[in-house]
């Protein structure tokens, strides 16, 4: 068994003022042990929605469905309630890094505290065991001076050196899973570049399992093995990196390798996917893509099609309705 | 009458800097020494990371920072602009025909104001049009240019989606009727597939009211899609010019090979052979001496890594001016 997470059939709906919304509708993904798998979409796509619910981060007025299943060890995790068991899921086997580190730490606590107080709360350790496996992680993800850096608050350091604590403080519990909400977003290309590198190597020695969330196909191709696109709320297609962006089946992977500019030919027009990602508030029925769909089939344009995945090849699965039209 | 809509000089922007009111004052020298020159109609590109000073000279192009040194000229059509040495009145016209569009679409415009109403601001406040039919009728006409609906225009800024915001904000800073426009990261906060969308329209724009970019982004690919011309930054200083494509064919400064070189490729086979740059971006308080860049620089050569080189751009090629120090080393 080494399948870390199997997440079946996930609906998450939040109550509003305005009514219910959907914001993911039945998403069906796993991650095996050392395997990255990348989740891309638009935004407002779902891609955080799911990540969060893995950790029920999620508000207090969100809604998950009867029969969602996210299991992690044999456990469904999205039934736990009690304290004892979401701390289990919350920083211990699963570790978030955001896209923001600067509103990730708290900004009157020294860093190396914050380190700390995560340790204690999840290892039966001492402090000082504690003190020296944060100053240790944190000489493992390339900062020098460590013994300085873990007596600064977040605001001292630089935008890469605070991606890097993150990640040292999110790995220094040792999780078996990792969720990456697109840690690298905020950074300039040459710190993301090294940044990239260094989450490689430290995925690999600790061999866990990673939901790397972007919007940057670039990013990736460069480090996933799996790739699911997401589109309002829906996983329409899904399958190996190598496959997704050679062979891709939707409509919506299209357009959106299209859409990215491309070094290599800079006389290449630009191609944007028409029109706009619809408001959850009214979501189309049947294919949710079917507003945006370059050429979409009668079936399709009217609603009938169900969103259902199918597999068109081994391990490559596309949303029904995109497979005909694409 | 120069082909030229810009040309700046010799421009450097400090700001003084002070930790509390006890200690030194400091220099933070945040621009220096750069000349470069806009040619009408083009659409003139800046890039590198944060901090090295791209918005601050945007800025002081358009008269919203101080300049230190040097003079930035604006070339209308029948008079220069002399930023450096402007009067109140003469700004007050520079302002109509110079515009920048921001980088974050729901930052930039009011959430208590119809569309009409903000895109309408500038024309009631720099007095352009006589009255409400007047302003009214333009209004459209803008909004109906940037590919805005226009029966959005009684509603509020919430009802929008990122991209047709970042089209409001594109109709507002054109409704002057500007020749000129900076545009700060206009598409950075946009998803990829409206980014398109944005940066075609910006093109078609460019044509149909014969505008001049200056477009500031620290998305290399993006850039090279639509500038003529492209400047790198690093520090302050501008590192390397050239025409686009020659830029992104022959990149000759190690620090615009190494952005080109971490743009992550987008077929997974292809493994990215970055040229890894250590550490990050030098305070502007205290710059290296001689080339600033060779601290990072992957393989600098002897004289420049005691900082003996003086910052200096040389032309290769006709067109494609590199710093000395890196056009001597290969």
């Amino acid at each position: 068994m080494n399948e870390l997470l199997k997440i079946n059939n996930l609906d998450v709906q939040f109550d509003t003022d305005e009514g219910r919304i959907t914001a993911v509708e039945n998403v069906s993904l796993s991650v095996k042990q050392g395997e990255v798998l990348g989740i891309v979409g638009e935004s407002g796509s779902g891609k955080s929605v799911t990540a969060k619910a893995i950790m029920q981060l999620n508000p207090g007025n969100t809604i998950y469905n009867e029969d969602a299943e996210v299991i992690i060890d044999g456990e469904n995790v999205i039934k736990f309630t009690s304290k004892e068991d979401l701390k289990k899921i919350r920083g211990g086997k699963v570790s978030m890094i955001f896209q923001e580190p600067m509103a990730s730490f708290a900004p009157a606590i020294k860093i190396g505290d914050q380190m700390v107080e995560q340790l204690l709360l999840h290892k039966n350790i001492k402090k000082e065991e504690a003190k020296s496996i944060s100053l240790d992680m944190l000489t493992r993800v390339g900062i020098t001076d460590t013994e300085k850096r873990f007596n600064q608050y977040a605001f001292e350091l630089s935008g890469g050196m605070r991606q890097r604590a993150m990640i040292a403080m999110a790995l220094s519990t040792m999780p078996k899973l990792l969720l990456a909400d697109e840690p690298t977003t905020a950074l300039d290309v040459t710190i993301q570049a090294q940044v990239l590198k260094l989450m490689k190597d430290i995925i690999k020695e600790y061999k866990m399992g990673v939901i790397f969330i972007t919007h940057d196909l670039g990013v990736i191709a460069q480090t996933a093995d799996q790739i699911a696109v997401m589109y309002l709320g829906c996983v329409v297609e899904k399958g190996s990196v190598n496959e997704i962006l050679k062979n891709p089946k939707h409509p919506y992977t299209k357009g959106l390798i299209a859409a990215l500019p491309d070094v290599n030919n800079l006389d290449a027009p630009l191609k944007p996917i028409p029109g706009n990602i619809p408001s959850p508030l009214d979501r189309p029925t049947g294919c949710v893509f079917r507003t945006r769909c370059p050429h979409p089939t009668k079936e399709g344009k009217e609603g009938k099609i169900d969103m259902k995945l199918v597999e068109v090849e081994p391990g490559h699965w596309v949303d029904q309705c995109g497979a005909k039209c694409g | 009458m120069s082909d030229n809509l810009i040309s700046v000089n010799n421009v450097s922007v400090n700001f003084d800097y002070q930790e509390n009111f006890l200690s030194k004052k400091q220099k933070i020298h945040a621009v220096q020494n750069i000349n470069i020159k806009i040619k009408k109609g083009s659409f003139f590109g800046l890039v590198g990371e944060s901090g090295s000073g791209k918005t601050t000279l945007g800025r002081a192009i358009l008269g919203a920072n101080k300049i230190s040194s040097g003079n930035v000229i604006f070339h209308d059509d029948d008079k220069d602009y002399d930023l450096t040495n402007i009067s109140k009145l003469e700004l007050k016209e520079y302002r109509k025909k110079a515009q920048l569009i921001f980088q974050d679409p729901y930052a930039a415009l009011s959430p208590r104001m119809t569309v009409r109403d903000i895109i309408a601001e500038p024309l009631e406040v720099m007095k352009i049009t006589k009255n409400k039919e007047e302003t009214d009728e333009r209004v459209r006409e803008i909004a109906s240019k940037c590919r805005l609906n226009l029966e959005h225009l009684r509603r509020f800024p919430h009802a929008f989606s990122g991209g047709q915001r970042q089209r409001i904000s594109i109709a507002r800073a054109l409704v002057s009727s500007p020749k000129f426009i900076v545009a700060d990261e206009s598409v950075a906060a946009l998803d990829v597939s409206i980014q398109a969308d944005i940066l075609n329209l910006l093109k078609n724009l460019r044509k149909e009211l014969n505008l001049t970019y200056l477009f500031i982004s620290h998305d290399l690919s993006v850039v090279a899609h639509v500038c003529d011309v492209v400047a790198v930054m690093y520090l302050g200083h501008i590192v390397e010019i050239a025409p686009s494509k020659e830029l992104f064919k022959n990149p000759r400064h190690t620090y615009t090979k190494a952005l080109l070189s971490s743009i992550p490729s987008i077929d997974p086979e292809k493994q990215s052979k970055a040229i890894e740059l250590t550490g990050e971006i030098p305070s502007a308080m205290n710059p290296p001496s001689g080339c600033v860049f060779r601290t990072r620089c992957p393989n600098p050569g002897h004289d420049c890594k005691g900082g003996d080189i003086e910052m200096g751009l040389i032309e290769v090629s006709p067109g494609h001016w590199v710093d000395q120090c890196c056009a001597s080393s290969k």
